[in-house]
């Protein structure tokens, strides 16, 4: 079954065509990846599912429902954790309190609860707790739990951000440029880590990256955008193959 | 509670009483003003108009309709906190500094109304008003505020306030409605807004439009600015300097306002985050802590 499809989508700025009619399928549990040179649409591609924007034509199906124009926070309750390609963590909250905000806001206390400290507010902060200091154990962050966000190390801040996705509850996890300065024993250890959030909390991914090394080994599928335009899809081996690919990339021989 | 109020009056001088009332009155509003732009983010200028809204409505119940202080008072608040809610719906849209020129220009259009609302005696303002504010009264509302304020800030909801102003796209991407808690931060900053204004005219006795001009909405910013925007402790400091500091500097008479003005560019220079704005008692324990291991380690 597929968990996201697009269809024919298209986004327009002003007179700029960043995605140009895009076609795509993620399956459920697997891991699909986009790649493609700087300025192809990707992060757009990300900002459209995730309801940042709206697409100026085509369809976006989550779990087959219609999810274009839905605002971001409900895009976000319906299953869809996100990271971001240039770190957006809450800098002046703690670790903890960075994945506390991000549990699952749809059966939230409400101001007056909260005040009151009645029993609903309680729960709803000791199941917050509960799963954020589960997540931030997984992330190896659980020392760090008081500090600051900012006050992580970038590796760190990185994993605190794929916490935070995860707090949701998402059924599909967008990542963006989640290896983006990274050594190649932290890249070998988001392998890993990607590896366990499909296998073991059965989330389907979704990622942006520039790192073909970690594309390649890591996607079941893997898409190749250029100029807002899918040139390629198919197996890592199908797009190493790929004459259209290897042009983008590297270019025409003269 | 009248006892205690003719007890402290015996051994307090009324000029010190006067400060004290003041701050406690200063306390609330500048707390009230720091929901909605101390941990929200919202940079609103317009904090004088809620306080009038709170303080004529409260007025003119008190002394036209007779109504009873607290009824007053809370009916002033809910004044306040309705026109939040209608003004912060369609404005909370902008950012920055397009939303603090809307706001100042909403607080100008009420100072604006009153000068020329006859039940609120126009230009001349209203005197006569009951003056039910009292130190115990003021006392027991600025510990509810606090404790209230407290209960939300360290409350998940109180962090996804705090979360909307370190990164709004974040926060909606961690499925906060960021709109609906603008919104209710701007509600509950104007009630308490409201609410201040209320105890202040029945502090005062004698009000005016030109209480509550855009000085006054400048002079609430500052003080949860020089304090630490979404501090609690650190907006009382800092409503009780700028309470206490020009009455200290009329030794200077003719400079006071020189001397005030340079005490806030001193500060904002050695704690650009204001006094206590980012300081939390974790961090105050793990440095006591770290002190204490020093001599093992030599």
């Amino acid at each position: 079954m597929q968990i996201l499809s697009l269809q024919g989508v298209s986004q327009e700025f002003g007179g700029l065509r960043a995605l140009d009619g895009v076609d795509l399928a993620v399956k459920e549990h697997s891991i699909f990846g986009i790649i493609g040179p700087n300025g192809a649409g990707k992060t757009t591609l990300f900002n459209l599912v995730t309801g940042i924007y709206r697409p100026t034509e085509g369809q976006v199906l989550f779990r087959e429902r219609r999810i274009n124009g839905v605002p971001p926070f409900k895009v976000t309750r319906m299953g869809i954790g996100r990271t971001f390609q240039n770190i957006r963590l809450f800098s002046r909250l703690s670790v903890l309190d960075n994945v506390k905000v991000a549990a699952d806001w749809s059966q939230a206390a409400g101001i007056v609860s909260t005040l009151f400290g009645l029993p609903k507010y309680r729960r709803e902060e000791n199941t917050s707790t509960q799963r954020a200091e589960e997540l931030i154990t997984m992330m190896g962050l659980y020392d760090k739990r008081m500090e600051y966000a900012d006050s992580l190390a970038y590796g760190e801040q990185r994993r605190l951000e794929v916490a935070r996705a995860l707090a949701s509850n998402p059924t599909l996890l967008l990542l963006d440029e989640p290896a983006a300065g990274m050594n190649s024993t932290e890249k070998a250890e988001l392998m890993d880590l990607i590896w366990r959030i499909r296998d073991e909390m059965h989330i389907s991914i979704l990622l942006v990256e520039h790192d073909m090394h970690l594309v390649m080994n890591i996607c079941e599928r893997i898409a190749v955008l250029d100029y807002g335009r899918k040139i390629a899809e198919g197996t890592a081996e199908e797009i190493k193959n790929d004459q259209r690919v290897i042009q983008s990339y590297l270019g025409v021989e003269q | 509670m009248k006892v205690l109020d003719q007890i402290i009056s015996q051994y307090i001088d009324p000029y010190y009483m006067r400060i004290i009332v003041l701050v406690g009155i200063n306390i609330i509003l500048a707390l009230g003003l720091n929901i909605t732009t101390g941990v929200t983010g919202q940079l609103s200028m317009g904090h004088a108009g809620f306080m009038s809204l709170g303080a004529y409505t409260s007025a003119i119940l008190s002394m036209r309709m007779g109504a009873p202080f607290w009824l007053a008072l809370l009916v002033g608040a809910l004044v306040a906190a309705a026109f939040g809610f209608l003004i912060g719906l369609p404005t909370l849209r902008l950012e920055g500094d397009y939303l603090a020129i809307v706001t100042i220009g909403f607080a100008e259009i009420i100072r604006v109304f009153f000068l020329n609302f006859q039940p609120g005696g126009k230009a001349v303002g209203l005197s006569g008003v009951p003056q039910n504010t009292t130190f115990s009264l003021v006392l027991i509302l600025v510990v509810l505020v606090i404790y209230f304020n407290y209960r939300l800030l360290k409350s998940r909801l109180g962090k996804a306030f705090y979360a909307v102003r370190e990164n709004e796209i974040a926060a909606e991407a961690c499925g906060i409605n960021a709109t609906r808690l603008k919104v209710l931060s701007f509600v509950m900053g104007a009630f308490l807004g409201g609410l201040g204004g209320g105890l202040y005219a029945h502090y005062m006795y004698y009000i005016t439009p030109q209480n509550f001009d855009f000085a006054r909405s400048i002079e609430i910013l500052n003080m949860v600015v020089l304090g630490g925007m979404g501090s609690i402790p650190g907006v009382m400091l800092g409503a009780g300097i700028l309470t206490v500091a020009p009455e200290l500097l009329r030794v200077v008479a003719d400079y006071r306002m020189l001397f005030y003005g340079a005490l806030l560019v001193v500060l904002m220079i050695f704690r650009p985050n204001g006094l206590l704005g980012d300081i939390r008692v974790y961090d105050l324990k793990k440095r006591l802590g770290r002190n204490e291991v020093k001599p093992c380690k030599s």
